[in-house]
């Protein structure tokens, strides 16, 4: 369990994270989702108690995190890779994080072997790509056999077996009851295995809940029509709050109706439909629509549009 | 929750002897700091050319004095600080692994690991402190004496003046070596965290132990005398001489100010170590 309250980080005049309160619950996998630079890792590290919040607190397991006895044992994370020194071996830097804890060396063996480190373990970890010192950072997290899980951007640098291991690992860990709580930008791997998800932009909580209502919740959420008939249908559609996009010749899509009363209306007027159907729009669609205004860093050529949102 | 779901977690758990009884002690804390400090070749690395350096000027000086090449043996104030002489240089070495053990954590990254690892975070700069003192104390001592009696005997194949152990001094001298590389070490640490940088780190130790005290010399005399005594490495330095020289301080007031240095950098290291974000 995870307990963050009117959690906030000042670096200078910039106020990273703005009064941020959410929890975390156990039994399932939370994603945590916000535009680059909206202030994710600072809530981890300060989880973590790693950075000083400015105000409010951190609470891993009903206490901030330094006040556990055994840390390891309470939360593993994994927040950026590649915390060892080159010149140390995978096994060397495990086995001194462990003897802190009073970790033996049966569990370093067996998180490197969970892990796949095995061959390289006793290798100095300089020559580690980003995929084995993400893996690293994972054992680490684990060494403690921890109840909470806490990763930023696990999936970096893995390759597509590494991916689907590690969705594996964090849906075993949180069906044995641990908290696992997550940070990506893959909205598509997010989708996979969150169950929860906080989204967060400029630092502050934009939505918390169910991953499920989140992107019911969106707005984006529309009706697509295919209709030999589409420019009268068109017209006979558009409305207060209703909008109509063409993506393809003979194609609508229709924000603001019903599927059921697209199909009476359609009906009463004498006009033919080939396809109806209603699109659940997808996490991405329902992130980008939410965090639109509060992207840190907008590209210069345009503003992200997004699929299927070409007229507005 | 209910009790259902909890259930599978609690047997996974004791099956699970491994991480059992799991707690951050400090001696555990300083098993984590000696597994750090020896599973890095540079660390062994540089302790191995200090007491190398050591040993060597050691045997150098006492063969060289006095063969009409270089210094006579007048110019230094007895035999023992002829075969002490290899202390200045391997204080650079000790002062600089003091540095590579605390900034190195910051330049590597590791440091995020170790304080998520014990987030109370005190007992890891007492960790390091421990473990570099023990270490360090016991190879520098066993090197300064090494030194001592090497080139003892050496002096005394020359038909030199020599030192003995029981003589006056002596013993607290080569005792004195060993603190002296050893304190180098610790202010280095210090230090190290209070920048977390590894070259301000360095250029700092190396400059505040050996380029001030020669730049010093240049003050106009009443500063130099008030100052240069009270200075880290000449306070350090009168702990290792067998005889006080002129305007330097006593072994017993040079210790203590070698030591007040020493405990007001390492207080200032805890507290930013503290306070800071890592």
């Amino acid at each position: 369990m995870i307990e963050v309250n009117d959690l906030s980080k000042r670096y200078g005049d910039k106020l990273a994270v703005d009064a941020l309160s959410f929890s975390v619950r156990p039994g399932v996998v939370t994603g945590f989702l916000g535009p680059n630079g909206a202030g994710k890792s600072t809530t981890m590290r300060m989880i973590m108690g790693l950075d000083r919040p400015s105000s409010g607190t951190a609470r891993i397991n009903g206490r901030p995190y330094e006040q556990h006895k055994a840390p390891l044992q309470e939360i593993g994370a994994l927040l950026e890779a590649k915390s060892i020194h080159p010149g140390r071996s995978a096994y060397q830097h495990l086995l001194a994080l462990a003897a802190s804890n009073g970790i033996g060396k049966r569990r370093v063996l067996e998180v490197i072997d969970m892990v796949g480190l095995t061959e390289v373990a006793r290798k100095r970890a300089g020559g580690f790509s980003l995929g084995m010192g993400q893996r690293l950072g994972i054992a680490s997290a684990l060494l403690g056999d921890p109840q909470v899980v806490m990763l930023d951007e696990p999936v970096n640098g893995l390759d597509p077996e590494g991916v689907l291991w590690i969705r594996n690992l964090l849906k075993g860990l949180a069906d044995q009851g641990r908290t696992v709580f997550v940070s990506s930008h893959l909205m598509t791997e997010m989708a996979l295995i969150a169950e929860d998800l906080i989204v967060i932009g400029r630092g502050r909580l934009l939505s918390a809940g169910l991953l499920a209502d989140f992107i019911a919740g969106s707005a984006s959420r529309s009706v697509r029509v295919r209709s030999p008939q589409a420019a009268d249908l068109r017209a006979l559609l558009l409305g207060d709050g209703v909008t109509v996009s063409v993506s393809e010749p003979g194609v609508l899509d229709v924000t603001g109706l019903e599927a059921a009363e697209i199909g009476e209306r359609a009906a009463a007027a004498g006009l033919v439909l080939h396809e109806l159907f209603r699109q659940e729009a997808s996490l991405e669609e329902a992130f980008m629509e939410l965090t639109h205004d509060s992207v840190e860093y907008h590209a210069t050529t345009a503003e992200p549009v997004t699929t299927g949102r070409t007229n507005r | 929750m209910s009790t259902t779901d909890l259930a599978p977690q609690d047997t996974n758990r004791t099956e699970r002897p491994s991480v059992d009884r799991q707690r951050v002690t400090f001696p555990r804390v300083v098993h984590m700091e000696w597994i750090k400090l020896r599973s890095l070749r540079s660390t062994t690395l540089t302790l191995a050319i200090t007491v190398a350096l050591l040993i060597g000027f050691g045997l150098l000086f006492s063969s060289l004095v006095g063969s009409g090449e270089g210094p006579d043996q007048e110019d230094f104030s007895d035999p023992t600080s002829i075969t002490l002489g290899g202390v200045m240089l391997a204080a650079l070495a000790t002062a600089v692994l003091g540095v590579l053990m605390s900034a190195g954590e910051y330049a590597t990254g590791t440091i995020r690991a170790t304080l998520a690892a014990v987030p109370s975070r005190l007992p890891v700069l007492w960790g390091k402190v421990v473990v570099f003192a023990v270490v360090s104390f016991v190879l520098m001592f066993v090197a300064a004496l090494g030194a001592f009696l090497a080139g003892q005997s050496v002096l005394s194949s020359r038909d030199m003046d020599t030192a003995a152990l029981s003589d006056p001094g002596v013993f607290r001298a080569v005792v004195g070596a060993a603190v002296y590389l050893t304190g180098a070490g610790l202010i280095g640490l210090a230090v190290g965290v209070l920048l977390r940088n590894t070259a301000g780190a360095i250029t700092l130790v190396v400059g505040a132990l050996f380029v001030v005290p020669g730049l010093i010399q240049l003050l106009p005399s009443s500063w130099n005398d008030a100052i240069g005594p009270n200075l880290p490495s000449n306070a350090a330095n009168s702990v290792m001489s067998v005889q006080t020289a002129g305007d330097s301080l006593s072994p017993g007031t040079g210790l203590a100010v070698f030591a007040v240095y020493i405990v007001v950098l390492l207080a200032g290291a805890a507290v930013l170590l503290k306070r800071r974000d890592a």
